[in-house]
């Protein structure tokens, strides 16, 4: 979606203002609001990129002005309730109050350490399948505008670049976010002169790298 | 997460302390979540997953050519060999600095990190001056960040837009022949593994 999310390129932020010796956590509900994120992520029922989507899917006026763990938790609070394992009054009360859809799993304290460790690899057997783009090729970015889950920042679309890796056969956001788990392509790291991207702005030598999927991308 | 919150006349940070705590406790009753869960997560990421992780790999790579190469053909790999693996590091490449090269890190998307080796990202790096600039502007950005580089030093950025995540290996400083791993990574600063500045002098 063209949402607020996608911020590459924008004006008008300011500087980047890093904090002297910034705090992991700025407040206490921030360590839990993390915990409980990926504690209730691990239940199985949504995927990452499903969770990205409902951080970005929202008015970008409040978007901008919501401090980052409090979008995560608006994103859980609204993945809860999609997948029936909360209601709103339920979170409105602070108590259940009725009975809802079983948890696929729950994440207990020692099994922590080890899903950590572990965490969620995206790659997936490609079979028979064999990526249609090679090291050097051109290639132009697709200029793709869904109204769902895309994650091909809009300054790179319908831009011609160079295939610089093929990275592996990966999860494909755009349908994983949707609950499609079975979805995946081939992703490749393109690589664009700052000029193709920035006009006048972008000095020659400078480059930006992204990593698209298949599906992103044409032969020039 | 001390005291009563729940008040109507309570500020920003307070609301969204009653608002989580009332979403901790409706999971915890629920049988979704379980509180010692969170407490072994928070804890994870407060002592045990940080940018000292990092370190040790660049320090590793300035040590030793062939885990250096390593890093370059299978950074997943070398650097689970040092122990450092799991969520938001699953997929790891690592970027190195040169002569010619000065390589930056960013997700203008949302906030991709390598959480195994640096730890969870700052809030610089999760804000919009930084997601909005750091591919159009990146010299101007890391000006702000005290560091100008040479005219002639070219500038890749490296936009986390998928699973991939990027460690920056900065350059070794001169003057630290003879020092071993754990005096290099004395001189890995976060920042210097994301990009923004580069590894202190001795």
């Amino acid at each position: 979606m063209n949402g607020p999310q996608d911020l590459g390129g924008r004006d008008g932020f300011g500087p980047v203002a890093p904090e002297q010796d910034e705090p992991l956590f700025h407040a206490d509900w921030e360590k839990r609001a993390m915990a409980v994120t990926l504690a209730a992520g691990a239940m199985g029922h949504w995927t990452l990129d499903e969770s990205r989507h409902a951080r970005e899917d929202r008015d970008p006026v409040e978007y901008l002005s919501s401090s980052y763990y409090k979008i995560w938790i608006m994103a859980l609070e609204r993945l809860l309730i999609r997948h029936g394992l909360v209601t709103q009054d339920e979170l409105a009360a602070g108590k259940p109050l009725h009975e809802t859809a079983p948890p696929n799993r729950v994440l207990k304290a020692d099994m922590v350490a080890a899903a950590l460790a572990k965490g969620g690899p995206v790659d997936r057997d490609p079979g028979d399948r064999k990526p249609a783009f090679a090291v050097g090729d051109r290639v132009r970015t697709r200029n793709l505008q869904p109204t769902g889950h895309v994650r091909l920042p809009s300054y790179a679309r319908d831009k011609v670049g160079t295939v610089e890796a093929v990275q592996g056969y990966h999860a494909f956001p755009d349908k994983s976010a949707l609950g499609d788990r079975s979805a995946a392509e081939w992703i490749y790291t393109v690589t664009f002169d700052a000029k193709t991207l920035w006009g006048d702005r972008g000095r020659d030598g400078d480059a930006v790298s992204i990593d698209a999927w298949e599906p992103y991308l044409d032969h020039v | 997460m001390s005291g009563d919150h729940s008040h109507g006349h309570d500020n920003h940070l307070d609301d969204m302390t009653a608002r989580v705590m009332a979403l901790e406790t409706v999971l915890t009753e629920k049988g979704l979540v379980d509180p010692a869960a969170l407490d072994a997560i928070i804890d994870t990421y407060e002592t045990k997953v940080g940018p000292r992780n990092g370190a040790h790999v660049v320090a590793k790579a300035w040590s030793d050519p062939d885990f250096a190469d390593w890093l370059k053909r299978d950074a997943t790999a070398a650097i689970g060999s040092l122990g450092y693996s799991g969520r938001q590091g699953e997929h790891m490449r690592a970027v190195f600095n040169t002569d010619d090269t000065h390589n930056l890190v960013v997700c203008t998307l949302c906030s991709c990190y390598p959480w195994s080796v640096l730890g969870l990202p700052p809030v610089w790096y999760k804000s919009p001056p930084y997601r909005s600039r750091a591919v159009s502007d990146p010299r101007g950005v890391l000006a702000e960040f005290g560091l100008t580089l040479p005219e002639e030093k070219a500038v890749r950025v490296w936009d986390s837009t998928a699973e991939l995540r990027y460690l920056v290996i900065p350059q070794r400083p001169a003057g630290t022949d003879g020092w071993d791993e754990d005096r290099l990574a004395t001189l890995v600063t976060r920042n210097s593994m994301i990009g923004t500045e580069e590894a202190l002098q001795p």
